[in-house]
């Protein structure tokens, strides 16, 4: 037996037994004030004033309806992407290969779009389009799924692996000369006809209805279908879904399936909605942004359409102030981080509670 | 021709070793830290600033080498700190927060790296006396002898210094009592726990000495690689690719170092070596398709020397037990 000192900070950490909804909800907005106020601190740092800053920011996204439609229009891939993410994350199996994903179906967009555009109408052709790209990036994913539920390999890594494939793939093609435009002295992908680019409803590209759409889908699919009941099995026990019956292999390969499909809709709308054409900026980071997105709106599908639009909302209020105080638009990605980071902070506080015990202590 | 090949497979593949060798260490110890890339570009840009500023305080030399080495790897240990700080104390998932942390080290090494360049009016970067130390070293008569001297006795400091810190983190990894702690918290955190090791302790520490490292190796990206230049996006997926040569040198030390150089020949074979019928940009892919074969190959081998430590990836919380 070993008596200690007498020690007046025995910190203890109890985990608490339940949580009111409201009380999550305060500690959450509390740690996004407490998120600006660190911002606020190194604006000051910086010598700028950061109300002024974080307003034109505002205004960079939401003072013009052009910055309007450009704000939604940035919303739109990252909550798609957002989606098929969570689709995976909901069973605890880490893709974070939405990056490649997005690119593969941009790929799979574009060729069909390169092989039909000259003798297709623009409708059957783009739902071609829509469905290649979802098949597409679904197959791609289905690879590292693949090796993970045969041999167990880490889905993490291999996906982040099938990143860079994506990627040396579209530098491929870039080099490939039925793929080039021929009028640009540099190795680009020329841009896709208009009759591959998706129609315009309110000023702003069809794929804000197919995304809507796709999150209360996603939201039925999760919440309400056996589907999503069986992959919340897996996600919590192995073991349980095998008393069950539930074949892991089987669910392992669907949820991945479905989740690169659906990060490889948003390739296809950055192809024929947002760019008209095909780049490595096409997933423009994307794949690892939108993994802050589900974190930020606990994996709800509803919660993400807001967290979209807020980070859109971030992104191009940076490259506003870029233009105005020359601050570079990489602020964006400083923000983004710090608030996910108080944000993930204020769980521990969510779920557990802390005790400041002064007594002896014994071991 | 081989020669230069070699060289420059040594050139490309030496940051690469200490991050490599970082990331073991923080693996050892059951903590996967997926923000490698964050934290070499920190360590890029705090190296680079850290040195532009020496310089314009005076100094020259020598001195401005060390700053900007010990910039570095302090800043890199302060992001893993922040890391081990989240998984560690406050239970957070080692995923995701590893992801944030690349989020916000690319926009921090990013943004500084602009900021400073518009300040210093342009781009930002070393005089050429700086850069002239980052420089092949000369050692003589060694470095006369054909073949032998340019492989081994021509290179930077920093390569040496890589090649003693990976010797010395497999000595003290596999021969130390604080090595054997340290694979114990990483194979078995429970069991490390029972027989008194502070498992937060070793998990801080290895997170803390592994990010160090690879704050170092940021700043030979940086420093060497670009030529003490602050260039946008520099890292480009290096960190990420010592992620995967974990993997591929089994979570050993030494083997990083031929891995390491291995994947820098891959590289750049493009621009020496040419296959026919084979597109030169389908080289690019292959230490990512390589990575990915080696990850399942040592899932189906199934043999201890070669799979990751029992408990990486899971925080450790005494009452779950």
């Amino acid at each position: 037996m070993i008596l200690k000192k007498y020690n007046p900070f025995h910190i203890r950490i109890v985990k608490k037994a339940s949580n009111n909804q409201s009380n999550k909800l305060f500690i959450r907005i509390l740690s996004f004030i407490v998120a600006l106020l660190f911002i606020f601190v190194i604006l000051l740092l910086m010598n700028y004033n950061p109300l002024e800053v974080l307003y034109s920011m505002f205004l960079g996204a939401w003072g013009k309806k052009i910055f309007v439609l450009e704000t939604i229009k940035c919303a739109l891939p990252l909550l798609v992407t957002a989606l098929g993410v969570s689709v995976a994350f909901r069973m605890k199996l880490w893709n974070i290969g939405g990056e490649g994903q997005i690119l593969i179906g941009g790929v799979a967009a574009t060729a069909v779009a390169f092989a039909f555009e000259k003798n297709m109408s623009p409708t059957p052709l783009l739902i071609l389009m829509f469905v290649s790209s979802f098949l597409a990036a679904g197959i791609f994913g289905l690879i590292p799924a693949l090796c993970k539920a045969k041999w167990g390999a880490s889905e993490t890594l291999l996906t982040l692996m099938f990143n860079y494939i994506a990627q040396k793939i579209i530098i491929f093609l870039q080099n490939t000369e039925s793929w080039q435009d021929p009028y640009n002295s540099f190795p680009i992908i020329r841009h896709i006809s208009f009759a591959a680019r998706l129609p315009k409803i309110f000023g702003v590209h069809i794929g804000w209805i197919i995304s809507l759409v796709l999150v209360v889908i996603v939201y039925i699919y999760l919440n309400h279908t056996k589907h999503g009941f069986e992959l919340m099995v897996v996600g919590s026990s192995d073991n349980t879904a095998k008393y069950s019956g539930i074949s892991i292999t089987k669910v392992i390969l669907r949820t991945m399936f479905l989740s690169a499909a659906l990060c490889g809709i948003a390739g296809f709308m950055q192809v024929a909605g947002a760019d008209g054409t095909l780049s490595e900026a096409t997933s423009n980071g994307m794949g690892f942004t939108a993994i802050s997105v589900v974190w930020m709106a606990k994996m709800n599908p509803y919660a993400m359409i807001t967290v979209s639009l807020f980070i859109s909302t971030l992104e191009r209020g940076a490259s506003r102030i870029q233009t105005i105080f020359d601050i570079p638009n990489s602020f964006s990605s400083v923000m983004i981080g710090i608030i996910l980071i108080f944000f993930i902070a204020s769980e521990f506080f969510i779920k557990y509670h802390i005790s400041f015990s002064a007594k002896e202590k014994s071991i | 021709m081989i020669i230069q090949f070699l060289m420059a497979a040594i050139l490309a593949g030496a940051p690469l070793i200490l991050s490599t060798v970082g990331e073991i260490i923080t693996e050892k110890s059951g903590s996967i830290n997926l923000g490698v890339e964050g934290t070499m570009y920190i360590g890029a840009i705090s190296g680079l600033a850290a040195a532009v500023s020496a310089e314009n305080a005076g100094l020259s030399g020598i001195s401005v080498i060390l700053i900007s080495i010990i910039a570095s790897i302090i800043f890199g240990m302060l992001t893993s700190l922040v890391y081990s700080f989240l998984t560690v104390t406050l239970h957070s998932n080692q995923n995701v927060i590893g992801l944030v942390i690349t989020i916000i080290g690319v926009g921090v090494g990013n943004f500084f790296g602009e900021k400073l360049a518009q300040n210093a009016g342009g781009y930002l970067t070393t005089t050429q006396e700086t850069k002239a130390y980052f420089g092949n070293l000369d050692f003589g008569f060694l470095s006369d002898i054909p073949i032998i001297g340019s492989l081994l006795f021509s290179h930077n400091f920093l390569i040496y210094i890589s090649l003693i810190i990976s010797l010395a983190s497999w000595f003290i990894i596999n021969k130390t009592q604080i090595g054997l702690n340290l694979r114990t918290v990483g194979e078995n955190p429970a069991a490390a726990d029972l027989s008194c090791i502070n498992v937060s302790k070793y998990r801080y520490l290895a997170a803390t000495i592994g990010g160090g490292l690879c704050g170092l190796s940021g700043m030979y990206m940086c420093m060497v690689t670009n030529n003490g230049v602050w260039i946008k996006d520099c890292i480009s997926g290096y960190g990420w690719l010592a992620i995967a040569l974990v993997i591929f040198s089994s979570w050993n030390p030494i083997k990083a170092l031929p891995c390491s150089l291995f994947f820098g020949g891959l590289m750049i074979m493009r621009f020496y070596i040419s296959i026919p019928f084979i597109s030169p940009f389908v080289y690019d892919m292959c230490p990512y398709i390589l990575t990915c074969v080696a990850i399942v190959l040592k899932n189906i081998r199934k043999s201890s020397s070669i799979l990751p430590p029992e408990g990486c990836g899971k925080n450790y919380f005494r009452e779950d037990r």
